[in-house]
């Protein structure tokens, strides 16, 4: 032990070393039963995309959302293997991709909700792909390395991963971790867990291993059933390398979310304000349809053609006059919006509404009314 | 001493007191000023631009060459945009100032598409001279007009803030120099004599119009209507309210109010007077977990369209926000997608049930119509596209293209550096009608 160096950096050492012995048990996670479809979400569609991409079929970005890119990738895999060309993944496909290719669920979903940047999930050693700079050292590889009595510290991915290049058998030490000559500090004597003695890749965990936790899924997500397929193939295969594409390009595991077409992420918030302002005390479709109001003017030749204009239009909203479009919207708000998006119009394709009890203008009431939903007269 | 201590804290607090009353005045003040600077701005560039699209519609009468002609068109486009734009940002919105707004866009409609156009090829015929001339004339009117109340408001030293004021405050009728020269403006407007716009402007008609032609069948009662409701959502007994559309929509329908006992939620549908079909509905319950996929809750909605007779059905495009599912589904017939007749569905995920259901569209356009067959082969079409897209997909659609006639087109999915395109080619000239780009999933940003 080199006696420069300081306790508090060893004691970290030693615990992400237990952390990082702790969690790196190889998940192999299976699909849960459902048909995967186009413009589903969640936890199947990251596995869908991560074992795609480890066979080279997807290069897009990991983000759980099965658009069109995954979409294209499905079918070319179907045409390839002889599967009927749809575009949904069902029990034949996903049989097959379970024995043609890894998948490392605690891994990937670590990075799938930190938005950690790395280039290619792939056969290759892991440390490869975790990031085109700087990332860490991926659980598994961590393991090897500490079979062979050379477990390293993780370093702390850099901000925006502009650290130095990682190199193989010479690790660039994190901020704060001492190098030791040589490059590799040698772990100072495996911290024992009690219980525990770190399995070898391929192996059924140790009894008292803990199965890694599920995440816990986002909102709106299935869990994957914890039922785990023993893992037949090695961890690190070295059948069929996938040459390893290290582009320096942003992240491409990052979570993500399906939008209407046309209409940013930014947009609905902005519109969700301007509901959740002018009709939050209103029922749910009272809510629609002022949303719809909103997207009726954007369409119409008489008023301006962005949400925001329609929306900011001096005198065209009460809660913009008042300030109440800057209260954080709920998410009925956002679902409001959402529906009227997607063609809802409990309106009549209403122009202008007005509340008879606090309306001021004489103008207001010689529109043609429609119909009254909630508090409010909607009208051409 | 006691007392002029009392006296001296006393002075003190109202000195101090008046000094932040006088700041608190200032600082209004000072954003008073520059509230009515951006409408003064706003007014100021209206203005401006409409002495600008006077001109540059003169410049357009006045030249010879064709080629010339594509750029000053596309220029009185754009000032037609730009002053839509100032317009929108005047406190006009409560009174009836429609008519120039809508004569505006008109205007830009009918530059942008001659614009556009290979005037080499297809020159302006004689009429659209005429309409050119006609707009020339009609400019100068409302530049005249602006002129004036822009003279006004300099000299009188007018406040848009008074504007504001005028019209939150009830006298009618509205006693406001700045109000009355936008009423004269808007009065002369209307009375222009209706310009040939040429037989291709889209319609101004509303979806409304359209739908009540289109739609067929017998009046129904409230009470039959009722019936078609529960039987839609297939409840029995359910409370039960019904109420009759205004006269703002121009087809008759009855609004109905279901009460569904055993989610807890109001269920709101629309059925049409004629036929009584229903036209719209929505639950407003709040949606939990996931439970079911994507894919099955497609089974649910295709189940609901067999059950009300709704056939030939596809689903073209399915989207999962959360815990709801959304289908857009098109007619197919004869193997073509006949995408004007759009039916969506939206299905919770978290116990299968129907909680959205819109058809206006397929009820505006869905009749049993012939589609032709396309007369040149995808072959051909495919060589119209860009050649560095790569296709991915293709399907034969009937769409409705931007002057909203249906036409027959191969529907290409393709793929250019990781971004999706759909590009329309009509199946019988080979022209490109549409193009879109597909949005991708939107990255979650986090604020750190």
């Amino acid at each position: 032990m080199n006696k420069a160096i300081g306790k508090i950096p060893l004691l970290i050492m030693i615990c992400l070393l237990a952390f990082s012995t702790f969690t790196s048990a190889p998940q192999v996670s299976a699909f849960s039963e459902q048909i995967i479809q186009r413009g589903a979400t969640g936890d199947d569609v990251v596995e869908l995309q991560a074992r795609l991409q480890y066979i080279g079929f997807y290069h897009g970005t990991i983000d759980g959302v099965y658009g069109w890119g995954t979409y294209w990738a499905v079918r070319k895999y179907q045409d390839e293997f002889g599967l009927e060309v749809d575009g949904l993944v069902g029990p034949q496909m996903k049989a097959m991709l379970e024995k043609s290719t890894d998948f490392d669920y605690e891994w990937v979903h670590k990075q799938f909700y930190e938005g950690r940047k790395f280039t290619h999930y792939g056969p290759d050693p892991k440390k490869n792909q975790s990031g085109p700079k700087g990332s860490k050292i991926p659980p598994l590889e961590q393991k090897r390395r500490q079979q062979q009595g050379q477990g390293t510290a993780p370093g702390t991915p850099a901000p925006g991963g502009q650290a130095p290049e990682v190199t193989p058998g010479g690790e660039t030490p994190a901020p704060g971790t001492p190098a030791a000559p040589g490059g590799e500090t040698p772990a100072p004597g495996t911290p024992a867990t009690p219980g525990e003695t770190p399995a070898t890749p391929g192996e059924t965990p140790a009894p008292g291993t803990p199965v890694a936790p599920g995440e816990t899924p986002a909102p709106g997500e299935t869990p994957v059933p914890g039922e785990q397929a023993a893992p037949e193939t090695e961890p690190v295969p070295d059948e069929e390398p996938v040459p390893d594409q290290t582009t320096d390009e942003g992240p491409n595991i990052e979570q993500a979310i399906n939008v209407p077409q046309g209409f940013s992420e930014n947009d609905i918030r902005i519109m969700a304000q301007a509901v959740y302002g002018e009709a939050r005390g209103e029922p749910y479709i009272g809510q629609v349809a002022v949303a719809a109001v909103i997207l009726n003017r954007i369409n119409s030749p008489t008023f301006p053609n962005t949400p925001s204009g329609v929306i900011f239009e001096p005198r065209a909203f009460t809660a913009v006059a008042d300030g109440q479009i800057y209260l954080e919207p709920n998410e009925t708000a956002r679902r409001a919006v959402l529906d009227a998006i997607n063609g809802q119009d409990p309106s009549g394709h209403a122009l202008y509404y007005f509340n008879p009890d606090t309306a001021t203008s004489g103008w207001i009431w010689t529109r043609p009314q429609i119909k009254k939903i909630g508090k409010h007269i909607f009208c051409k | 001493m006691l007392r002029t201590i009392l006296v001296a804290i006393l002075g003190v607090a109202v000195v101090s007191t008046a000094y932040w009353g006088y700041q608190e005045h200032q600082e209004k003040n000072s954003i008073l000023i520059k509230a009515e600077n951006t409408y003064q701005r706003a007014f100021h560039d209206l203005t401006f631009n409409l002495d600008q699209l006077h001109d540059e519609i003169g410049a357009t009468l006045a030249m010879n060459s064709k080629d010339q002609l594509s750029p000053s068109l596309a220029d009185v486009w754009r000032l037609t945009s730009m002053a839509q734009m100032n317009l929108g940002q005047l406190p006009l919105t409560l009174m009836p100032f429609s008519k120039t707004e809508e004569y505006l866009y008109k205007v830009g409609n009918f530059s942008y598409r001659n614009a556009i156009r290979d005037l080499e090829h297809e020159p302006l015929s004689e009429e659209e001279y005429q309409t050119l001339n006609e707009l020339y004339k009609q400019s100068g009117e409302i530049q005249n007009e602006m002129r004036k109340v822009q003279s006004m408001v300099l000299q009188d030293n007018l406040r848009w803030m008074d504007v504001e004021l005028a019209l939150a405050s009830e006298d009618e009728p509205l006693n406001n120099a700045i109000v009355n020269g936008f009423h004269i403006v808007n009065e002369k407007v209307e009375g222009f004599s209706e310009v040939d716009w040429g037989a291709d402007l889209p319609q101004l008609q509303s979806n409304d119009d359209l739908l009540n032609e289109r739609l067929n069948g017998e009046e129904v009662t409230a009470e039959e209507a009722k019936e078609i409701a529960l039987r839609f959502v297939e409840l029995e007994n359910a409370e039960i309210h019904i109420e009759e559309t205004g006269e703002g929509l121009a087809y008759g329908s009855y609004s109905v109010r279901i009460n569904d006992p055993e989610h807890e939620a109001n269920i709101f549908m629309d059925i049409s007077k004629k036929g009584g079909h229903p036209i719209w509905l929505l639950q407003d319950r709040q949606v939990g977990e996931t439970n079911i996929s994507l894919n099955e809750a497609s089974e649910k909605a295709k189940e609901l369209l067999e059950k009300n007779g709704i056939e030939d059905m596809q689903i073209v495009d399915s989207k999962q926000y959360n815990a709801v599912g959304v289908f857009n589904f098109a007619y197919l017939k004869d193997n073509v997608r006949v995408y004007p007749d759009a039916i969506v569905v939206e299905v919770s995920l978290q116990d299968g049930e129907i909680i959205g259901y819109e058809s206006s569209a397929y009820l505006t356009n869905h009749r049993d119509r012939d589609v032709s067959q396309p007369t040149i082969s995808v072959e051909e079409a495919q060589e119209r596209l860009n050649p560095s897209l790569e296709v991915m997909e293709h399907h034969v659609a009937l769409i409705k293209n931007d002057l909203s006639e249906e036409v027959l087109t191969y529907e290409f999915f393709g793929v250019i550096n990781n971004d999706t395109y759909r590009i329309f080619i009509n199946a019988q000239t080979g022209h490109e009608e549409k193009i879109e780009k597909l949005d991708n999933a939107e990255p979650v940003y986090k604020s750190a």
